[in-house]
């Protein structure tokens, strides 16, 4: 197996999955301030998503681009979190999903922009810049919301309870993370884990809410296995190239 | 014979397609100009990873210098090292505070969670009592503010570093 391909395929569809279920808010965001933040995040993902698919094309050398990659592959060739693709909710929901993604991409990218792959490293250094403003925006949000009013409280609570089993499989480690964690080219997702963890119950205690005790942990999107949901998202990412094969914008 | 300061100049006629006042010069997102016999290599750079003006950009160079009578340019785009805000001119930092965009304050790197907004003086009365309205404005690339004093709503080009 072509681990690096693997790797940076799994980032690349994080990235796109997310940023296009951000898309899904534009035009009906709660206030025009967040309808626009969130669609910019969006802009972000779908950007990055272009760089790391792109690359994993490369990597995988059958010619296949980054719009290959994003719009001709089933959903089992998917290899998002599946926290990603979970449905946004109401906005608490969505910034919290947003909250435990930026608080895992931060430290993933610090520790990637020392890469020994070049073009991987440059990718990371640029997409860390655009992290840390999202990681600002979710966190003072769930901050907010938790301690916030008492219905505002109760309903980012019940989103922690809904999202909290999805966050585990963002340290999914396989044979993919080990070779390339043995080379020297990724970072143990062990080392990301503690500052995930370290900020993410700082995060939540100033927001004042309780950690699930519940720890059933799900996963299956790094290997390919989705909820149903991946499946409307890509009906409607992959309508046009599908109905309009070789379509050009 | 033209030169690659001539394609230089030629690019400062080159507008920013989401922020007109600037060139993208001004904006620092080229990255090197080299002149090989009859072929013209440009390499730019985003300053946002989904910057959805770089296509623009890229054409929009390639007409300009088309018109200064170099046919044969080819654009590239690179990613590292990663554009900061510190790579705008100070001609360009004067326009855009001129043009009402309040230019980036030097500060992004005090720590992203629990930290105060950056206090950005407003572009049209110069106080600092202002006040952040949204991190994310009409671009990537701005954040959306208020003066408490004259009122005026403007647009913050982020720090980026």
């Amino acid at each position: 197996m072509n681990s690096l391909f693997e790797y940076v395929l799994r980032l690349g569809d994080d990235s796109l999955i997310l940023g296009h279920r951000l898309s899904e808010w534009c035009g009906h965001g709660p206030i025009l301030e967040e309808d626009i933040a969130m669609t910019n995040i969006s802009l972000d993902l779908v950007g990055q998503a272009t760089s790391l698919l792109g690359y994993a094309g490369e990597l995988e050398g059958k010619g296949r681009d980054a719009d290959a990659l994003a719009f001709l592959r089933f959903d089992r060739e998917y290899k998002n979190v599946l926290l990603v693709e979970q449905p946004n909710g109401d906005f608490g929901m969505t910034m919290l999903r947003q909250f435990f993604f930026d608080s895992f991409r931060k430290p993933l990218f610090e520790k990637l922009q020392h890469s020994t792959d070049q073009h991987l490293a440059a990718i990371a250094e640029k997409s860390l810049k655009e992290t840390k403003y999202h990681l600002k925006h979710s966190s003072e949000w769930v901050i907010r919301l938790g301690d916030g009013t008492e219905e505002s409280n109760a309903r980012i609570q019940e989103s922690l309870n809904t999202l909290w089993r999805y966050t585990n499989e963002l340290f999914f480690t396989d044979e993919v993370d080990n070779e390339l964690v043995e080379k020297g080219i990724v970072p143990s997702l062990q080392e990301i884990q503690i500052e995930w963890n370290a900020t993410v119950t700082a995060v939540l205690t100033e927001a004042t809410l309780t950690i699930p005790t519940n720890n059933w942990k799900q996963e299956g999107g790094r290997k390919g296995l989705h909820s149903e949901h991946l499946g409307y998202i890509l009906a409607e990412l992959q309508y046009m190239q599908r109905a309009y094969p070789n379509m050009q914008w | 014979m033209v030169t690659e300061n001539d394609i230089w100049g030629y690019l400062e006629e080159v507008a920013d397609p989401e922020i007109p006042v600037l060139t993208v010069v001004d904006l620092g997102v080229i990255r090197a100009v080299k002149l090989e016999n009859d072929q013209c290599f440009i390499t730019i750079t985003p300053t946002y990873s989904g910057c959805p003006a770089m296509k623009m950009i890229e054409e929009q160079i390639i007409e300009k210098l088309n018109e200064k009578g170099i046919p044969n340019v080819s654009v590239d785009l690179i990613l590292a090292p990663a554009w900061t805000t510190d790579w705008i001119s100070e001609s360009g930092k004067a326009k855009l505070l001129e043009y009402g965009i309040a230019p980036p304050e030097n500060e992004v790197d005090k720590s992203v969670l629990f930290s105060e907004p950056t206090v950005v003086p407003c572009p049209k009365c110069g106080s600092r009592n202002t006040r952040m309205i949204s991190l994310f404005g009409s671009t990537a690339c701005k954040a959306h503010y208020q003066c408490n004093e004259c009122l005026e709503p403007y647009d913050y080009f982020k720090c980026l570093k």
